[in-house]
């Protein structure tokens, strides 16, 4: 038969049974949707990191504790080899090349003031920070030298803090508790946004370090230090420095490794980047199960349409159509409904990327080579399940087919 | 070994259906001679092998064993495919339940047969399936879907169907048997206009009255022929429908 007539049966056989074709593409239509959806939000959360990657300064250095060869990126978890005021201040030293230099000392607790109270993190820092970060101020100013010798109970707020307990008023001169400590706002950040991983940077409270070793009641350690360079160029020679100091300061023996791990923002960025990429996959893959199941969709109701329609393959096959003939239309079928649901499928991701971005203000992205293998997969579904219902349709015996009722 | 004008030759066919360990013999060995131009009614009681004798005949099925010779060819141990090509080609098969693809137009069914055609004489398959439906006499109504049909008009549209590939011969089995008397006549004057025109019609049914139509009866008992004989008052069915509406009227 010329594949013309056969997709025009086809076309006929599909038309005639609206209902029963819907429910056969459903499977499809949900499954090429989910699959362009998800990879589009994958694709968009790693377009969005990469443009936050970008507007990173690319001169600063973490310090953080544990060895990085301890299952990759280590985050310190379990090691007690911490890092300490000392090392900070050997650093603070000895550093030839680093720009500035400041411990990172990390604990959460309720903030109470203004209108109420707000739940935060507390960051005792040295008052190199704000160069570091290369963050200013929205209004008044951050802590000195002697805030930081005297222990003074100063605080500086993040935007989102500020903006939580102060709608609006100046919080500069207001006073916050903390751990029922009562700490004098001397000034409010600028706002910076989210980093790469999604946390508000703007959601902290800095104090003088001392300040929160010393007043704030509770279990504290130095999460982190960070260090900047002058220039980008200098980064991976600092870090080189960044480490003899602190093998110096640890006492660690000439082949034993590092007990802390130094990494600048294009590291941390990459692991940004790989943990998205593993989402986007994970998406994927999930997508590609609803696919999958779509597909088994079809089967089934192929199946079930090979049984229903027994008696037309019967006359079918009695007014000269070969076992041959039945498969391909049957085949030809499954196809045709797969590209159609395809096609549907594509539409529908479409604008369900686009929802999911107006309503959510997530980035979402539709690489063409998505809608490709989306439509490619959907196809090969077709003829991988339609070709055991159809088989079985060409198989039949011609007068048995007739005598089912 | 064949006179050109044999249509229908089988020797010894037999067919033997099992069931677990249980056979029956449908045919029990069938002598069967039908020449270019008879009008053949094939009679029985129920369960004679009847139907299998036609499907056997339409290929539609594969004798047991014996042969059979279909307008000069050996058909009794062809490949599936080879007996659809045969059956496209040179059968047209009529049913007691008409056999028309649901939601499917009148003109769409028979056009049906064209589409599985591979001689390449495919050409104006509509224009075709239009004259068809001419000549069993349904001009209109062509566009008309068989549920929106009666019996007889679907029997028409069968005939017209089994017409369309210009077969060697027309098998019809109980082709009447879902219709009542006046369509009954009906079909069957159409297939005597049918077989003056030239076509072999081989017409199962257990009716006497329909047998009458025929030019020769052969009546199967346990899958053997105990009959085979000319009609000798051979009815007109064209008089028989005449006939049939005075009484009516008179009746009313
Ligand atoms: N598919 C089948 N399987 C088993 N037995 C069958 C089958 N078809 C017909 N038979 C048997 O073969 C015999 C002849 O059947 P059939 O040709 O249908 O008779 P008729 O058409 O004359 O009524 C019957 O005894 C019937 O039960
Ligand atoms: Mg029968």
């Amino acid at each position: 038969m010329k594949p013309t007539t056969l997709i025009k049966i086809a076309g006929k056989s599909i038309t005639k049974n609206k209902m029963r074709s819907l429910l056969t593409m459903l499977g499809i239509i949900i499954g090429v949707g989910a699959v362009i959806v998800m990879v589009a939000i994958g694709l968009g959360a790693q377009q969005q990191i990469q443009q936050q990657i970008n507007q990173l300064g690319t001169n600063l250095i973490v310090i953080t504790p544990g060895s990085s060869n301890q299952g990759g990126v280590s985050r310190g978890a379990g090691t007690f080899n911490r890092l300490k005021i000392e090392d900070w201040e050997k650093l603070q030293r000895e550093g030839q090349l680093l720009s500035g230099v400041s411990p990172v000392i990390i604990t959460r607790t309720q903030a109470v003031g203004g209108s109420g109270n707000w739940r935060t993190t507390i960051n005792g820092v040295a008052t190199s920070y704000p160069l570091i970060r290369d963050w200013n101020m929205a209004s008044g100013v951050f802590f000195d030298q002697s805030d930081i010798r005297g222990i003074k109970k100063v605080a500086v707020l993040g935007a989102t803090v500020a903006e939580n307990l102060f709608q609006g008023q100046d919080a500069v001169g207001q006073t916050i508790r903390l751990r029922n400590v009562p700490f004098q706002i001397i000034g409010v950040l600028e706002k910076k946004g989210q980093t790469a991983d999604g946390a508000d940077q703007d959601d902290v409270v800095l104090a003088p370090y001392t300040t929160v070793q010393n007043r704030l009641s509770g279990w504290t350690f130095i999460a982190q230090i960070l260090a900047s360079t002058g220039s980008p160029a200098d980064i991976p020679a600092a870090q080189e420095e960044i480490r003899l100091i602190m093998r110096e300061s640890h006492k660690i023996a000439q082949y034993d490794e590092d007990d802390f791990t130094i990494r600048n923002q294009t590291d941390l960025a990459d692991a940004a980047q790989g943990t998205t990429e593993v989402m986007t996959l994970l998406l994927a893959a999930i997508a590609g199960i609803s696919l999958l199941v779509g597909g088994i969709g079809i089967m089934n109701i192929m199946l079930v349409s090979v049984t229903e329609r027994t008696r037309e393959i019967g006359i079918r096959m009695a007014i000269g159509a070969r076992g041959g003939d039945v498969l391909t239309q049957f085949l030809v079928e499954s196809i045709v409904m797969s590209l159609i649901g395809g096609a549907i499928g594509v539409f529908i991701g479409f604008s369900g990327a686009k929802a999911v971005a107006h309503f959510t203000g997530w980035n979402t992205a539709i690489s063409p080579t998505t809608v490709m293998v989306a439509l490619v997969f959907s196809a090969c579904v077709g003829i991988f399940f339609g070709f055991y219902p159809a088989r079985k349709a060409a198989a039949l015996n011609p007068i048995e087919a007739l005598r089912y009722e | 070994m064949k006179d050109s004008n044999i249509v229908i030759q089988t020797s010894g066919l037999q067919k033997v259906y099992t069931m677990g360990t249980t056979e029956v013999k449908a045919l029990a060995g069938v002598d069967f001679t039908v020449t270019d131009g008879e009008m053949v009614a094939i009679m029985g009681a129920s369960g004679s092998g009847k139907s299998t004798l036609m499907n056997i005949l339409g290929c539609l099925d594969y004798p047991t064993s014996g042969e059979y010779y279909l307008d000069g060819l050996r058909v009794d141990k062809m490949s599936k495919s080879d007996l659809a090509v045969v059956r496209n080609q040179k059968i047209g098969f009529i049913f007691q339940g008409f056999n028309l693809l649901a939601r499917t137009s009148a003109l769409e069914n028979v056009e049906l047969p064209m589409l599985y055609d591979r001689s390449g004489k495919k050409q104006n398959t509509k224009q075709k399936a239009i004259e068809s439906l001419k000549r069993v006499g349904l001009g209109e109504r062509i566009d008309h879907e068989p549920s929106e049909l009666s019996g007889g008009q679907q029997q028409r549209v069968a005939i017209a169907r089994a017409l369309v590939t210009d077969p060697a011969l027309l098998l019809a089995d109980e082709p009447t048997g879902n219709l009542d008397s006046r369509t009954t006549i009906e079909v069957m004057a159409l297939f005597q206009e049918l077989n003056d025109a030239g076509m072999t019609v081989l017409i199962v049914t257990h009716e006497n009255d329909v047998a009458e139509f025929a030019k020769r009866i052969v009546e199967l008992r346990d899958g053997r022929i105990i009959r085979d004989e000319p009609v000798v008052d051979r009815h007109d069915a064209k008089l028989a429908l005449k006939k049939f509406v005075d009484q009516q009227s008179v009746l009313v």
